[in-house]
Order: structure tokens, then sequence, then C-alpha cells
């Protein structure tokens, strides 16, 4: 139970894919505008992400390597296909303001390097946990993204007003970068920063008066 | 008709630039941007595979895919786009096999200095998303053409640029737990700011 406990757990926040191992970052700065396409993107990731790790981890002994990454993306394509015809489906309006990025879905790095690096080489039931694992870390990044930016940049949540905008006679006066690219990167930036200052021990290189030196001498120091 | 094509290169180029206002290529976007070289090597080597896979990409989408398009085969009421995800990407992952081996033979110099990005490229979403937007807005093959090489000079510009910033923040006092990725983001947040000074700029 251990084992599957920390594949669930670890990608959470102590191995979290977007924060550390620095993967799935396009769709998880476009399409975190609003709650809505948030929430259904992951949905989406999390889907697709069971799915290939369980397929993979299933023939993963049939797979002759030198073709593997072919087979893998073949695989992904298909699910990303059918995820896609499900949200036309469904919900329609959603599916046309998520446009390209559910097909990007497919170069998710995310999804490519958990059946590459853990389907691959583990069970079934374990990779089916990993998928569950890192889906939800993946989420967790997204949705908290998204509320600030649709809250902060609309006053709204799911289209709910919550602060009112001073547009409709309210007080609240929205935050319009909120809304556009920057401030995905920003808050980004920040939800990175929060977890490090938690857990230190995902701090990158140390700067020193050791490195300055190094480089000095290398000439570079301009 | 040169306008039309200037003004698509333009919008390509600056105003819809790829990494910084789509955040497609994103990974590599971040992971290669320690050093200015291999930024350019990268940067190369994505602008390379956009110019062939676009135009290709949209010449197998309107000859095979879209509704009708196989009427010349007998079928006109067959619609395969569906199918489009996965044409597109076995296409890219085809062209990049393709464009490495030819390099390896025939083009050592330059294969030894885009050799090591190209498997990168072929999960790269920046050439993807290329693709899925150039079918999005039905764009003819010199427009596809044009887009494609926009798209990649675009982003090759971008990423020259935050290896170069990042070059130089080498020498900064950043808060340790923001060093290495949570700063980037922020510097990429600033440069995707200054890039916004292009928005609404038509030739």
């Amino acid at each position: 139970m251990s084992k599957e406990r920390e594949a669930v757990i670890d990608p959470l926040f102590n191995n979290n894919p977007i924060a550390l191992q620095v993967l799935g970052i396009c769709s998880a700065l476009a399409v975190t505008t609003k709650m809505e396409t948030a929430v259904v993107m992951s949905l989406a990731v999390i889907g697709v992400l069971i799915f290939s790790n369980l397929a993979v981890s299933a023939i993963r002994n049939h797979i002759p390597p030198s073709i593997r990454i072919i087979v893998q993306l073949t695989i992904i394509a298909s699910l990303v296909i059918i995820t896609d015809q499900i949200l036309k489906a469904f919900v329609y309006d959603i599916s046309k303001q998520l446009s390209v990025f559910v097909g990007l879905i497919i170069t998710n790095c995310i999804i490519m390097e958990r059946s590459e690096a853990f389907a691959m080489q583990n069970g079934l039931k374990l990779s089916f946990w990993d998928a569950i694992g890192n889906g939800a870390g993946y989420s967790i990044v997204l949705l908290v993204v998204a509320f600030v930016r649709e809250l902060f940049g609309t006053g709204k949540l799911f289209g709910v007003t919550i602060l009112k905008p001073v547009t409709e006679g309210g007080w609240y006066v929205p935050n319009g970068l909120m809304v556009l690219a920057p401030a995905a990167f920003f808050l980004i930036g920040g939800f990175i920063w929060a977890v490090r200052a938690w857990k230190p021990e995902q701090n990158e290189e140390d700067f020193s008066a050791g490195a300055l030196l190094e480089l000095s001498h290398e000439g570079d120091l301009r | 008709m040169l306008e039309h094509y200037l003004s698509l290169a333009t919008k390509a180029i600056f105003v819809e630039n790829m990494a910084l206002a789509f955040f497609l290529g994103m990974c590599s976007f971040l992971a290669v941007s320690k050093k200015v070289e291999t930024a350019l090597g990268l940067g190369g080597a994505v602008i390379f595979v956009l110019a062939i896979t676009c135009p290709l990409n949209q010449a197998l989408t309107v000859a095979f895919l879209q509704e009708g398009s196989l009427a010349w085969a007998g079928l006109p009421n067959l619609d395969l786009s569906f199918l489009s995800f996965l044409t597109l990407i076995g296409t890219i992952a085809a062209m990049v096999q393709i464009v490495e081996m030819t390099l390896d033979r025939y083009a050592p110099a330059l294969y030894n200095a885009l050799g090591v990005f190209l498997p990168l490229i072929a999960v790269n979403c920046a050439i993807l998303g290329a693709s899925l937007f150039m079918v999005e807005r039905d764009y003819s093959l010199g427009e596809a053409t044009v887009f494609g090489l926009g798209s990649g000079i675009g982003w090759l510009l971008a990423i020259v640029a935050l290896a170069s910033i990042r070059e130089k923040m080498r020498y900064s006092n950043v808060p340790p737990a923001l060093r290495g990725l949570g700063i980037t983001f922020i510097v990429v947040g600033l440069m995707s700011i200054g890039f916004m000074v292009f928005s609404g700029i038509q030739l």
C-alpha cells in the first residue's frame, strides 16, 4: 500500500510536475483565465494520463525500445482524439474556448514523461496511481492559478460574480493584467516560490561568491 | 499579395509570438535557455522543422482530411477531420526523423549543431501548435509556409532573448527559493509584457 500511497502523494507537492519537473507548462498557462476551462482541462489531462499510463504499462513488454516514442505518441494521440470528441459532444462551448489546447495535450510533456519514465517500468496498478497523483499535481497548479486570475481579473468564479465590478455598480475595479498572458507567468513563478519556501530542499543552484569568481576566471564576466 | 504575406509574418513573429503570447514550446523554452549558444541551436532547429511541417500538414489536410476533400477518390461525403491530431503529430514525428537522417548524411556540420535538439522537437508544442492554428484558420499553402517560418523566427527571438537575460542573471543575488525556475517565470512574464507593445500593429 505504501508504494501506491507514495505514487499518489509524492507528485502533489514534493515532486510536482509543473513546479519541480517543469512539465506541461504550455497548457497550464494558456487555459487558466477561467476556472471553468481550467477544470475541464484538468479532467481531460487526468483522463488521458490514466488511460495512456494503463495502455503503455499493459503492453510495456511488447514495445520494441527503438520505436517506443512513436508507439506512445500514437496511443496518446488516439486518446486525445477521443477526449476531443467527447468534449465537443457534451461541452461544446468550453471545447471552443480551449481551441487548440485540447490537441496540445498530445505534446503535453507530463503525459509523455510519465509513460516513458514510469509506465514503461511498472505494473498496471502502480501506473494507475501514478497517473492519478501526477494528474492531481498538475490540476492543483492549474486551479490555484485560474482561481486567482478569474477572481481578480473579472471578479467572478465559475462565471458567478463574487466581487461586484465597478462597471456593474459595485466597488471592485477588475485587474486587467490578470487576464493577460504575463499574469500567468507571475503567478506560476509565485507558486513555485511559495512551494520552495515551504520545502527548501527543492531549491536550485546556490548563488555564492565562489561561483562568481569561477566565472570571472572563465573570462565570462563582462 | 506580398503585403498580405508581410503582414502575416509580422503577426506571427511579434504580435502573436508563439512563446510569449500563446505559451507554446514552454518546456524546452525554459529548459534549454541557460546558454545563448544552445538557445540559438534549438531556435534554428525549430525554424527549420516549422518551415517544413507547416506547409506539409496544410497540404495533407486539404488533400485528405477536410470535409469533401476526398471527392477525387469518389468519396465526396467523407469527413476525416477527426483524424487530424493523429495525422499532424505523425507527420511531425516522421519529418523530424527524416530531417535528422538527411542532415546526418548530407550536412554533418549542421547535424552536429542541431542534432541533439531534433528529437526534442518532435514533442515541442510550438510545432504541433503552429499546425493546429494553421488548420483552425484555414491558411492556404503560401500562408502556411509564411506562418511556419514566422512563428519559428519569433520563437528563436524569444528564446535567445531569455537566454541572454539568464546568462546575465547569474550575477544577481536572487532569493534562494526563487532561484532557477521561479525567477525565470517572472522574467518571461516581464518579457511577455514587453512583447505586448506589438499588439495591434498591422502592416
